[in-house]
C-alpha cells in the first residue's frame, strides 16, 4: 500500500471529499430578514481527487497527485506553489483546456471534466475567461479584433454581422476599462507587455464570463505595471463580483486573495 | 466568424503560401492551352478525316459492283429511313492515271470515283474542297473558262479553257513547224533521189539549201536573193493539207434548206477539237497532280504536274472476267484539296455514267451497276447505331457488301489522337497534382508555425472543425485565385496562340507550325468550356484535398500542448 500513499495526497480535514450538492445546502443561510437565501461562499468552482500525470513511453510524471480544490464564488481565489509543482495544469484542467485522469470538476454545480467536447468548447468560450502568462494575443489581429475573438468564435457568420455593432461597442468599452480605448487598431507587437495582458483581460471579458482563470497575469511584468494589471482584476472583482482565480508564485501577491491554496508536489497544502 | 477573419488575414499575410499556388496557376493555365489546341486539332482532323467521305458507305466487295442498287437504297431507307439525309451510288475502281510531264507519261496510283455529280456533294462535303467557285456550287465536269483559287504565282491561278487554248495552239503551231520541217527534208531528200514525180508535186517557193546538210553554206544578208526567208505562218496550200490531214472537219449540212435540219441536229463536230472540246472531266486530287515544296527562300509553293485544262490518261479494269485493262483520255477540270494528304493523294472523281459505260457496267436489263451505295446521315444522328443496325439488316454471311462508317474507316487514327489527349491530360493533372504536394507542405509549415495561435483560438472555445475550416478555407480560397488566374492565363495564351507563335519564331528563328506537315496556316484552337469548368474543379479540389490534411492535423492539436508550444 505503500504505493499508494506516495501516489495520492493524505486527505486533509479542511476538504472534505463531498459532492456539491450536499455542500450547497450547508452553505445557503435562510434569515428571516431576507426572503432571498444569502449565499454565504458558494462554491462555483470545485474538484474532488483530482489526479494528473503526463506519460512520455513508459515514463509517468505524476503531476497532480488528488487535488481538492474550492473556488468561492465572488471571491478571488489564488494558488500558490514551486514552479513544477501543478499550477499551470490544474488551471487548464480547471478551465476544461484539458481532461484529469481520475477525480471530478464541478463548474456551478455541474460536472465538466466528463462533458462531451464540443460542450466544453462552449463552456470555455461563455463561462471563463483566461488570461496567461504570456499574453497569447493573435498577432496578426488589432487590439479590438483580438478583443472580438471570443465573441467571433461564439456568433456564427450572420449572427455576428447582425450584432457587430454591439459587440464592437462592449469590446471598446472593455478596451477603455483597462485603459486601452486608444489603442484600438494596434497589433500586439506594438504593444508593451502591461498593455498586452491589459488587452487579454478584455478579451477574457468580452463574453461575459463567470470565472477568471488567471496563469501569472503579472509574471512577465514589472512590479509597476503587474500592479496595475491587479488592480484592474481586484476592480473588477470588487465592482463586478467576478470570481477570479489566479496562478502566481508571488506570496505577496497570493496575500491579497480571499482565499490561498497552495500546490506542493501535485498536492493541497494546508495554510 | 473568426474563421473567415483568420483566413483573410493569413491570405494577406503569407505569400509564400501565394508562391505555392503559382504552380497550381501554371498546370491550370497548361491545361486549358493544352486541351484547347487538342480539340482544335482534333476537330480540324475529324472535319479533315470525315472530308470527301460520306457517313456510311456500303461497298460490294467485287470490282464488278452490284446491280440492284435501287431496291437497295430502298431496303436501306427501310433500316432507318428517318434518320438518312441522303444517298447516292458511285463506283470505285482501281486505276494508273498518267499524266505527260515534258513528254513523258508520269504514272500515279489513284482509286477512280464515278460520281453522279448532282448528287454526289449531298452525301459529302466534297465540293466544299474544289478549286473553282462554280464547282463549290454544284460540281459539273466541264472545264471552266478560268477563276480557280489558287495563290497570285501559282500556275493553277490561270489554268482553265484559257490556258488550255494557248496550251493547244503552242502545240499545233509547234506541231505545225515540225510538219513543215519534214516536209522541208522530204523535199530535200526528193531533190536528192531526184525521183521527177515527186519534185513536181512539191512547188516549194523555200530556199532548201538552208537545210541541206551537204550543200554550200550561204551568206546570211537581208538582200541577199538567195537568203533563206523569215519564218513564218507554212504556205497555204501546205497549212490547208495540214489542216485538213489533221481535222476533216465535217461541217453539218444545215445550209440547205432542209426543213428537218433542226431534228437531226448533229453535235457541232463530231471530231474532237483539243481548242473546243475537252475529253470527259476528271477531278484530281491537289496532292496526285501536285508536289508541295519549299522553295530557295523556305516559302511553301506547288508544283503542279497538271493543271485544269491538261489531258490525263487513265488506265483501269473492266468489269468482266477477266477483267481487261481500259485506257480513256480525260481531262482535268478541277481539284480538290480536303487536306488530308491520304485523300488528296488517293482518288480521282469522274462522271458516273462515263466509268460504267467504260467498265461495261450497264446491262439492257438490269440497268447500271454500282459499287457503293453512300449515306448522309441527319445531323444528330447516331452514326454507330445507325451502321449496326445496317449491318444487321445486310449479314455479312449472305450479303457481299461491307459497311463502313467514316470512323470506321479512320478508326485507329481518330483512336490515337483521342488516347493522345487522355494522356496529355492525365501527365498534366499530375502537374496539379504535384502543386498539391507543394501546397500540402507549405500548409503544413504554416500550421506548425500557428500552433500557438490554434492553441489560443481553442483556449477561447474554437472547436477543432473551427480551426479545421479555416485551413480548408484558406486552401479554398488559394485553389480558386490560383485556378481562376491560370483559366484567365491560359484563355488569354489560346486567343494569342497565332501572335505567341509568331513572336517565338522571331525569337528562335524556326518555324513552330510547320505548313507543309499540317496543311493549315494558323494552329487551330477550340475552347471547350466544360473541360475548362473540369480543370478548374480539379484544380480547387486539389488545393482542398492538399490543405486537408494539415487542417486536420491542425484540428487534433491539443490546446494545453499548442499553448506550450514555443
Ligand atoms: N506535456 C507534458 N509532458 C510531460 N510533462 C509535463 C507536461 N506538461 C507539464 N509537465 C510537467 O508537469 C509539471 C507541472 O507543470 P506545470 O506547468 O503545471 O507547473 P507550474 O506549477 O505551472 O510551474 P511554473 O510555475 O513554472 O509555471 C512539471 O514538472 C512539468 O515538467
Ligand atoms: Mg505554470
Amino acid at each position: 500500500m505503500s504505493n499508494t500513499m506516495s501516489d495520492s495526497c493524505l486527505s486533509t480535514p479542511t476538504s472534505p471529499a463531498v459532492a456539491p450538492a450536499e455542500k450547497r445546502s450547508g452553505t445557503q443561510i435562510n434569515t428571516d430578514r431576507f426572503d432571498t437565501p444569502i449565499e454565504v461562499d458558494r462554491p462555483i468552482l470545485q474538484t474532488i481527487g483530482l489526479h494528473k500525470s503526463y506519460r512520455k513511453g513508459q515514463h509517468v510524471v505524476p503531476v497532480l497527485r488528488g487535488v481538492d480544490f474550492v473556488a468561492n464564488e465572488g471571491r478571488v481565489t489564488s494558488i500558490i506553489g514551486q514552479s513544477g509543482s501543478g499550477k499551470s495544469t490544474l488551471l487548464h484542467l480547471l478551465g476544461t483546456l484539458d481532461v484529469p485522469d481520475q477525480g471530478e470538476i464541478y463548474f456551478d454545480e455541474k460536472r465538466t471534466d466528463n462533458l462531451p467536447i464540443r460542450q466544453r468548447d462552449k463552456l470555455r468560450n461563455g463561462k471563463f475567461g483566461l488570461i496567461f502568462q504570456f499574453y497569447h494575443l493573435l498577432p496578426e489581429l488589432s487590439t479590438l479584433e483580438n478583443v472580438l475573438t471570443p465573441a467571433m468564435i461564439s456568433h456564427g457568420l450572420f449572427r455576428y454581422w447582425a450584432a457587430r455593432k454591439q459587440l464592437k461597442e462592449r469590446a471598446k468599452h472593455l478596451l477603455d476599462l483597462v485603459g486601452l480605448g486608444h489603442r484600438l487598431t494596434h497589433k500586439p507587437r506594438e504593444l508593451s507587455g502591461g498593455e498586452m495582458q491589459r488587452t487579454a483581460i478584455a478579451r477574457a471579458l468580452i463574453s461575459n464570463p463567470k470565472v477568471l482563470l488567471a496563469d501569472e497575469p503579472t509574471g512577465n511584468l514589472d512590479r509597476q505595471t503587474g500592479r496595475e494589471v491587479l488592480n484592474i482584476l481586484r476592480k473588477l472583482n470588487e465592482e463586478q463580483g467576478l470570481t477570479i482565480v489566479m496562478v502566481t508564485h508571488d506570496q505577496t501577491i497570493a496575500d491579497e486573495a480571499d482565499s490561498i491554496v497552495r500546490l506542493f508536489e501535485g498536492c493541497v497544502e494546508t495554510v | 466568424m473568426y474563421k473567415l477573419m483568420l483566413c483573410l488575414r493569413y491570405l494577406r499575410t503569407r505569400y509564400i503560401a501565394l508562391a505555392s499556388i503559382i504552380s497550381v496557376t501554371l498546370g491550370v493555365a497548361t491545361m486549358v492551352v493544352v486541351n484547347a489546341v487538342m480539340s482544335g486539332f482534333s476537330h480540324e482532323m475529324h472535319v479533315r478525316l470525315h472530308g470527301i467521305l460520306s457517313d456510311v458507305v456500303m461497298e460490294s466487295h467485287s470490282l464488278d459492283g452490284f446491280y440492284r442498287w435501287k431496291e437497295h437504297m430502298e431496303a436501306v431507307r427501310q433500316v432507318a429511313g428517318d434518320e438518312i439525309q441522303d444517298m447516292t451510288v458511285t463506283v470505285h475502281v482501281p486505276a494508273m492515271l498518267n499524266i505527260m510531264v515534258r513528254d513523258q507519261w508520269l504514272p500515279r496510283q489513284v482509286t477512280v470515283i464515278g460520281i453522279d455529280d448532282e448528287t454526289y456533294n449531298k452525301v459529302s462535303d466534297f465540293s466544299k474542297y474544289l478549286k473553282h467557285p462554280a464547282n463549290r456550287e454544284q460540281v459539273d465536269f466541264n472545264l471552266k473558262e478560268s477563276g480557280y483559287d489558287a495563290p497570285e504565282d501559282s500556275k493553277l491561278a490561270e489554268a482553265g479553257w484559257l490556258y488550255r487554248r494557248e496550251k493547244i495552239r503552242y502545240q499545233q503551231e509547234l506541231e505545225a513547224e515540225m510538219r513543215r520541217f519534214e516536209l522541208l527534208n522530204r523535199s530535200v531528200q526528193a531533190r536528192h533521189t531526184a525521183d521527177p514525180n515527186e519534185i513536181d508535186n512539191l512547188v516549194s517557193p523555200l530556199d532548201l539549201t538552208r537545210n541541206e546538210p551537204d550543200g554550200p553554206v550561204k551568206p546570211k544578208f537581208a538582200d541577199d536573193p538567195n537568203a533563206p526567208p523569215v519564218p513564218g505562218p507554212p504556205p497555204a496550200e501546205i497549212a490547208d493539207r495540214i489542216a485538213h490531214q489533221k481535222q476533216p472537219e465535217i461541217e453539218p449540212a444545215l445550209a440547205g434548206g432542209d426543213p428537218f435540219a433542226a431534228r437531226y441536229k448533229q453535235p457541232e463536230s463530231t471530231t474532237f477539237d483539243p481548242m473546243k472540246h475537252q475529253a470527259p472531266g476528271i477531278i484530281l486530287g491537289m496532292a496526285v497532280a501536285s508536289i508541295r515544296q519549299r522553295d530557295a527562300e523556305g516559302k511553301v509553293q506547288d508544283y503542279f504536274l497538271a493543271v485544269p485544262g491538261d489531258d490525263v490518261r487513265l488506265t483501269f479494269p473492266s468489269a468482266e472476267s477477266p477483267p481487261k485493262a481500259i485506257s480513256e483520255t480525260f481531262t482535268v477540270v478541277d481539284f480538290y484539296e480536303s487536306k488530308m494528304n491520304e485523300y488528296d493523294a488517293g482518288f480521282a472523281f469522274v462522271p458516273l455514267s462515263r466509268l460504267q459505260s467504260l467498265r461495261y457496267m450497264t446491262h439492257p436489263d438490269l440497268g447500271s451497276a454500282v459499287s457503293t451505295i453512300q449515306i448522309r446521315l441527319k445531323p444528330g444522328a447516331d452514326l454507330q447505331g445507325f451502321t449496326n443496325r445496317l449491318r444487321a439488316a445486310f449479314p455479312p454471311e449472305t450479303h457481299p457488301y461491307r459497311i463502313q462508317s467514316w470512323r470506321d474507316l479512320q478508326g485507329p487514327l481518330l483512336a490515337a489522337v483521342q488516347m493522345e489527349k487522355t494522356i496529355l491530360n492525365i501527365l498534366l493533372f499530375l502537374i496539379i497534382g504535384v502543386a498539391g504536394f507543394g501546397i500540402l507542405a507549405t500548409f503544413y509549415m504554416i500550421v506548425v508555425e500557428k500552433t500557438k495561435d490554434i492553441g489560443i483560438l481553442k483556449s477561447l472555445g474554437a472547436s477543432g472543425g473551427g480551426i479545421m475550416s479555416i485551413f480548408v478555407g484558406y486552401g479554398l480560397s488559394l485553389g480558386i485565385v490560383g485556378s481562376g488566374v491560370g483559366c484567365i492565363l491560359g484563355l488569354l495564351f489560346v486567343w494569342n496562340i497565332n501572335r505567341v507563335a509568331k513572336l517565338i519564331e522571331i525569337i528562335t528563328g524556326r518555324e513552330v507550325f510547320d505548313p507543309t506537315i499540317y496543311y493549315f496556316q494558323e494552329i487551330p484552337t477550340i475552347i471547350e468550356p466544360m473541360a475548362i469548368v473540369m480543370v478548374v474543379t480539379g484544380a480547387m479540389l486539389i488545393a482542398v484535398m492538399a490543405s486537408v490534411l494539415p487542417a486536420i492535423r491542425a484540428a487534433r492539436l491539443h490546446p494545453v500542448e499548442a499553448l506550450r508550444y514555443e
